[in-house]
């Protein structure tokens, strides 16, 4: 077997690293490690829109995160801000007590759906219900990525998991859960949006998405939360492609992407 | 001279905290206990800006108290043995993370939902680790409630001295019990705080990280490394304990927190009667204080230790005098305190044969 070459060992013709020439980089408060996602992972291109944001608005030493367990476990090992690694589900528990020490900071959590919706779940609700200011960023691939591929509680119904071979049987277990509109019945929950990242259009809605909550923690309006409908190419055994397809045609009609509490709104 | 007042010991507790300057205090109400959360909640807020949260958990309690004692801030919650039970996976996490911190628990009898009555079952799991993987808190035994005070104050010293939770083991009787009690002055609450905390990234530094994940086992294995080095560290300088009458005794009663109290009254109905009998009350359960017991065996007749248990710190005492005295024990369960007459009669038993 081959040693795969690392991103720095990359030859590069030293003529064309010009500014002119520059068409993409990757923002600053990225750090230079190579990302562990797999090929196509909807985790990478969240990661990212979120550290443009922290360079854009400037906000580098004004920010703490809480990474999940889950596939992003290991976020602080790209996001180059002060982090937390919390628990198994209590990532909010955790970033309550950082909001609450420091309320003039940014705060957010960063987690999957196993993470938030299962066994986080009381977490996930009374934090959004105490209105704490804090952004929470919501990955719902439908599945448990990390430990490889069991039925999350965000699963659709018939879909193939580890744990549910012949597909998600909803009689026997349970259905799939829709936290966002659970949470934006709350009074203390300001913004609740669910955004995709599986075309470059949806990626630009799901940045702008991120950047009006900033903005709305800035005000000081409470709890808000960016779903972002992911992919899960590795376990859901399908090319990067076929899952961007899969979210489209399956993932998005259960799941339909917008608003679904705005400031002062519905 | 402190000022002096007539406090329960949960009060008192909840006053230490908040003259200690605790900057952050989450809970979650449960017998015998929910007076520290009460009167903090009375109070704290107003006099010193200490934030109290009423959390939907212990679980989420003390992961509050992870985040929070990340920031570099005092911070402190309390319990009962089975809120204490739902923490362990958060300790574990705040040991692994080396996080300073306070946490209480005000031992109630169990196992199971138990009994809301005093007990002192849950040695085991506040001094062998509790939670899984390989780690300790320093555990203070306070006996009175002015220990339920001091201990306070020591507590976030020893705790923010190696990086590591400590936890304050007292029982409902300590919790519950009136007593008059010397308060420390009101100290002011920290503005500067350590390096590793995660306050926001300094411009110019490197970011700070606040983990328990070391993926690769060299990595994991020398944190583990540095925690026991930690441990010997306080094994070396932070053991405390209380001895009465040792010079001349030919027996001695021993036991921590509501069980030393009891074999204090016991020392007094045996020295009545001219029987030669000493004490050792360990302060620190962990590090417990081996060496005391192991220097006395030689020099006594016997070891009586009482614990409202079924033989607890017991195993640490045998650990320690070896084959060189004789070890008996004697525990009440299920929230009964024993009575002085009782274990005198038991240790007359044991010790001086039936009469
Ligand atoms: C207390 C506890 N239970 C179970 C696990 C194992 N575990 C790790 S990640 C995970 C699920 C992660 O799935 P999700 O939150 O959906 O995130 P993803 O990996 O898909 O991004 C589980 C069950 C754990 N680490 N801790
Ligand atoms: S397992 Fe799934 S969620 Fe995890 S990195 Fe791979 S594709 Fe992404």
């Amino acid at each position: 077997m081959t040693n795969p070459i690392s991103i720095n060992e990359v030859p590069v013709n030293p003529e064309i690293i010009q500014d002119e020439y520059l068409i993409y980089k990757k923002p600053s408060t990225l750090t230079d490690k190579p990302f562990h996602y797999c090929p196509g992972c909807g985790h990478s291109t969240v990661h990212k829109l979120l550290m443009e944001l922290v360079e854009e608005i400037g906000i580098q030493s004004d920010i703490i995160g809480v990474a999940p367990v889950g596939c992003s476990v290991f976020a602080y090992d790209y996001m180059d801000i002060d982090m937390q690694e919390a628990a198994h589900g209590r990532a909010l528990a955790v970033a309550t007590g950082v909001r609450r020490m420091l309320p003039d900071k940014y705060v957010f959590t960063y987690q999957g759906d196993g993470d938030l919706a299962a066994i986080g779940t009381a977490e996930t609700i009374h934090a959004a219900n105490r209105g704490e200011n804090i952004l929470c960023i919501f990955i719902n691939n439908g599945v448990y990525g990390m430990t490889s591929g069991q039925m999350a509680p965000t699963t659709l119904a018939g879909m193939v998991s580890t744990t549910s071979p012949f597909g998600r049987d909803v009689k026997t277990q349970g259905y799939p859960l829709k936290i966002g509109e659970l949470l934006s019945l709350l009074p203390g929950v300001a913004y609740v949006t669910r955004q995709s990242v599986h075309t470059p259009t949806n990626v630009r809605k799901t940045k702008k998405a991120l950047k009006q909550a900033l903005e709305y923690q800035k005000q000081g309006l409470g709890f808000c939360m960016v779903e972002v409908v992911s992919n899960c190419p590795s376990n859901w055994k399908m090319t990067p492609l076929e899952s961007l397809k899969f979210v489209e045609e399956k993932m998005i009609p259960f799941y339909p992407l917008g608003d679904l509490k705005v400031p002062g709104g519905k | 001279m402190g000022e002096l007042k007539l406090m329960k010991g949960n009060e008192a507790l909840a006053e230490a905290l908040i003259r200690s300057g605790c900057d952050g205090y989450f809970g979650y109400p449960i017998t015998p206990q929910s007076e520290v959360i009460e009167y903090l909640s009375r109070e704290a807020t107003a006099r010193t800006g200490m934030v109290v949260l009423q959390a939907e958990s212990e679980v989420a309690s003390i992961n509050m108290i992870y985040g929070a004692a990340a920031t570099g801030r005092r911070v402190a919650t309390t319990s009962s043995s089975p809120g204490i039970s739902l923490m362990q996976e958060g300790i574990s996490y705040i040991a692994g993370a080396e996080l300073p911190c306070l946490v209480v628990n005000v031992v109630r009898g169990g196992p199971g939902l138990g009994t809301i009555q005093p007990s002192q079952a849950d040695y085991f799991q506040a001094t062998k680790g509790g939670g899984h993987g390989d780690y300790h808190l320093l555990v203070l035994a306070p006996y009175n409630v002015q220990e339920m005070v001091d201990f306070v104050k020591l507590g976030f010293e020893l705790g923010e001295k190696y990086r590591n939770p400590v936890m304050i083991l007292a029982d409902g009787a300590m919790g519950q019990m009136m007593e008059k009690v010397e308060l420390f002055e009101q100290q002011t609450r920290k503005t500067s705080f350590a390096d590793w905390a995660t306050n926001g990234k300094p411009k110019d530094k490197e970011r700070r990280i606040i983990t328990s994940l070391f993926i690769e086992p060299e990595r994991m294995e020398q944190v583990n490394l540095n925690l026991q080095a930690k441990y010997k560290a306080m094994q070396e300088n932070e053991v405390r304990y209380q001895t009465m009458n040792t010079d001349d005794a030919e027996y001695i009663l021993t036991g921590f927190g509501l069980g030393s109290r009891i074999a204090m009254k016991v020392m007094e109905l045996a020295r009545e009667k001219g029987i030669k009998v000493g004490l050792i009350r360990p302060q620190t359960v962990y590090p417990f204080p081996y060496q005391v017991y192991k220097d006395i065996a030689p020099k006594v007749k016997g070891i009586l230790d009482i614990e409202m248990n079924a033989g607890q710190m017991v195993e640490d005492v045998r650990l320690a005098v070896g084959d060189k005295t004789r070890v008996e024990f004697y525990g009440r369960m299920g929230g009964i305190i024993a009575e002085p007459d009782e274990v005198f009669n038991y240790f007359e038993k044991v010790f001086l044969g039936d009469k």
